[in-house]
């Protein structure tokens, strides 16, 4: 966040009254509005470098050394915005090359990545670039996801830089590293998604969802408690709710998990989905359902439906209320 | 209903101390969203009812000066325009009901501006486009009565393409459903009257999986809970009217167990350092679950109820 993350740095650092190169700038304080309740003493260094930006800034002077300065200054602050809109301005002023613009960007989110000024100057800057930027900001983005691998930031740049640039070829081999590491990672599986229903390699969501379907099945036999990959599954069928209900692969792996009797909650919830579009529960279903039931004191239903709320009102009581709407929307006059 | 109090008093102070404190580091590094911090602090002192503990006329003057002549705010004096705190400013004079100090057709027309041929919103003139920045521009036109400066249409049209299967919403299309985003894109239709566009019971049921055992909310499936979220969440659900969905009581004491009863203030979780942020997000949500006390606050304009009927409908109290 600050330059205590390079403490070499730190040790050269010169105060900029003693620079030559700016002998002749008149530093401007941080005006803090009528009647400051205190005054400031911020950190020398830190107040020191605002000042003389401050200067620039003010005479607008797009030069070298103010582009020097902005670095400095974005190293002890990277969250303030406008030291970041004046390097663009000097950038484009002084045709700068911008791939010096990688490094510093680099540099910074190895103190703090989630900044949203980092983010938008790196865009700006591959932008500018054009395709050429394409592997490196892919390359970029992986460097830090390999740290967080939800970083939220790093997954929306990632998304523009393939819609932008490109680079989508790839990316489905990405999403199966990521999960096979973490199978719980929600931003891989909506990545995947995004994938698979964007890459202009792929055919769309149709053309993918056979082998799709596959994937994610196994990965919820062996994870059953994992939301992203039911909702996964179910995205797969958006907008198709007769293909949805008619895959007997799906029926078949819920009734496998209700069957193992641990981790029940996306089963019965996905098995009340199939029903409510017209899927009809064979025998094995009901008895797989009512083998759920805590104690025999709970109430029990003949409709399988009905049944498979009363255990997830039990099962899962944060949410007894949902359960217990879902129950009565649906399956009241089942 | 709540087992835990809420040490209202020890928060005011708590705030009240924040603003003065302009000399530590961190305070420094909060300089360019000043702004920010003011709506937070101000609007946790309204919900507490001591908004009369500060000086109406230095917070109006302070605002003012970090207006541009563009008509958008920076986020303090001297600092560059942008949409973030041109809303913070007019919510913070609409705490005080002096939103008439501004020329708001031109602050209208410095958002208004900001709409990108697609119906999204850009954030400043650099051009970053994300579905905050859309909340942001049609909440604060909404309180300057100046709506029809955009096309609502293609707003609105923009957000619903961020929509995800999962019923939630992201930054742009294709974006992973993240609740602080949720909040935004639902905010947004409910002001233009269009939550019939999205599928509340999907959504709804989305939301409340994000309660964890703990009792507080996360903003993302598998994320730790945070209580910002009790607003992000809990704000969305109120909008879709699917609140009963989650356990309120254990929401409430996840948040009472994120005080600092000694020294005031809110944490993210049970012991980490408070901040000013995180107390308005707590108080914020503390007032939706309508906790004794806490002034009510209005999901959309995530301002307290009273200052949204002044100024949406006009009712003086």
């Amino acid at each position: 966040m600050s330059s205590s993350s390079s403490s070499d740095e730190e040790r050269r650092w010169v105060p900029l009254r003693s620079r030559p190169e700016f002998s002749d700038v008149i530093p401007v304080e941080q005006d803090d509005g009528p009647n400051p309740v205190v005054p400031i003493t911020y950190k020398e260094e830190f107040r020191e470098t605002m000042d003389y930006f401050r200067a620039l800034y003010k005479a607008d002077e797009r030069s070298l050394r103010a582009l020097h300065l902005t670095s400095e200054a974005i190293q002890f602050n990277p969250g303030n915005y406008t030291v970041w809109h004046f390097r663009r301005l000097v950038l484009e002023a002084l045709n700068h090359d911008l791939h010096d613009e990688l490094a510093l960007t680099e540099h910074i989110a190895r103190g703090n990545s989630k900044n949203y000024q980092l983010w938008h100057h790196r865009r700006w800057v591959a932008e500018k670039l054009g395709t050429s930027a394409t592997t490196e900001e892919l390359r970029f983005t992986k460097n830090i996801l390999s740290i967080d691998a939800k970083h939220y930031h790093a997954w929306s740049h990632r998304q523009w830089v393939l819609q932008a640039l490109g680079g989508w070829e790839d990316e489905l081999d990405y999403c199966q590293q990521l999960l096979e590491e973490d199978i719980f990672n929600n931003s891989a599986w909506n990545q995947r998604y995004f994938v698979i229903t964007r890459s202009p390699f792929l055919g769309g969501l149709k053309a993918m969802r056979e082998s799709e379907v596959c994937y994610t099945l196994n990965g919820i036999v062996a994870r059953p408690e994992n939301e992203s990959s039911w909702r996964y599954l179910r995205g797969l069928y958006k907008d198709d709710n007769s293909s949805w209900v008619n895959n007997p692969q799906i029926s078949s792996v819920c009734l496998e998990i209700l069957n193992a009797k641990t981790n029940c909650v996306f089963a019965l919830s996905t098995l009340l989905d199939l029903i409510s579009h017209g899927f009809q529960p064979s025998q094995e279903f009901t008895d797989a359902v009512d083998a759920l039931r805590i104690s025999d004191s709970e109430q029990r239903d003949s409709d399988v439906a009905k049944a498979a709320c009363f255990v997830l009102e039990s099962v899962d009581p944060f949410r007894a209320n949902y359960w217990q709407w879902y129950k009565n929307k649906h399956f009241q006059n089942a | 209903m709540f087992m835990a109090e809420l040490a209202a008093r020890k928060h005011v102070q708590f705030i009240l101390s924040k603003a003065k404190e302009k000399d530590s580091y961190e305070s420094v590094l909060m300089e360019h969203i000043r702004l920010n911090g003011a709506y937070w602090g101000l609007t946790t002192l309204d919900l507490l009812g001591k908004l009369d503990t500060v000086d109406v006329n230095e917070v109006v003057s302070e605002v003012l000066q970090c207006q541009h002549e563009s008509g958008g705010f920076g986020g303090n004096i001297g600092h560059d325009p942008h949409i973030l705190y041109t809303l913070s400013a007019v919510q913070v004079l609409a705490l005080f009901d002096k939103v008439d100090v501004l020329d708001t057709e031109k602050v209208a027309n410095y958002v208004a501006g900001l709409q990108n041929e697609d119906g999204s919103f850009s954030g400043d003139m650099w051009g970053e486009v994300d579905t905050r920045f859309s909340y942001i521009a049609i909440c604060c036109l909404a309180l300057l009565h100046h709506l029809d400066k955009i096309n609502v249409e293609k707003a609105v049209y923009y957000i619903l393409s961020c929509k995800n299967h999962d019923g939630g919403f992201g930054c742009t299309p294709g974006g992973e459903s993240h609740a602080g985003q949720i909040f935004c894109c639902v905010g947004a239709l409910a002001i233009t009257g269009s939550l019939h566009c999205i599928d509340k019971d999907l959504l709804g049921w989305w939301l409340c999986e994000r309660q964890v055992k703990a009792g507080g909310l996360n903003g993302r499936p598998e994320k730790l809970p945070d209580v910002c979220y009790s607003w992000w969440v809990l704000s969305s659900l109120i909008m879709i009217d699917r609140v009963h969905w989650i356990n309120k009581e254990k929401l409430a004491k996840f948040i009472l167990d994120c005080q600092d009863i000694e020294n005031g203030g809110i944490s993210d979780r049970p012991d980490d350092a408070c901040d000013a942020y995180h107390t308005y997000f707590g108080v914020a949500g503390l007032s939706l679950l309508e906790y004794p006390g806490v002034k009510p606050i209005d999901p959309a304009y995530a301002l307290p109820v009273d200052v949204v009927n002044r100024i949406i409908l006009g009712i003086k109290e």
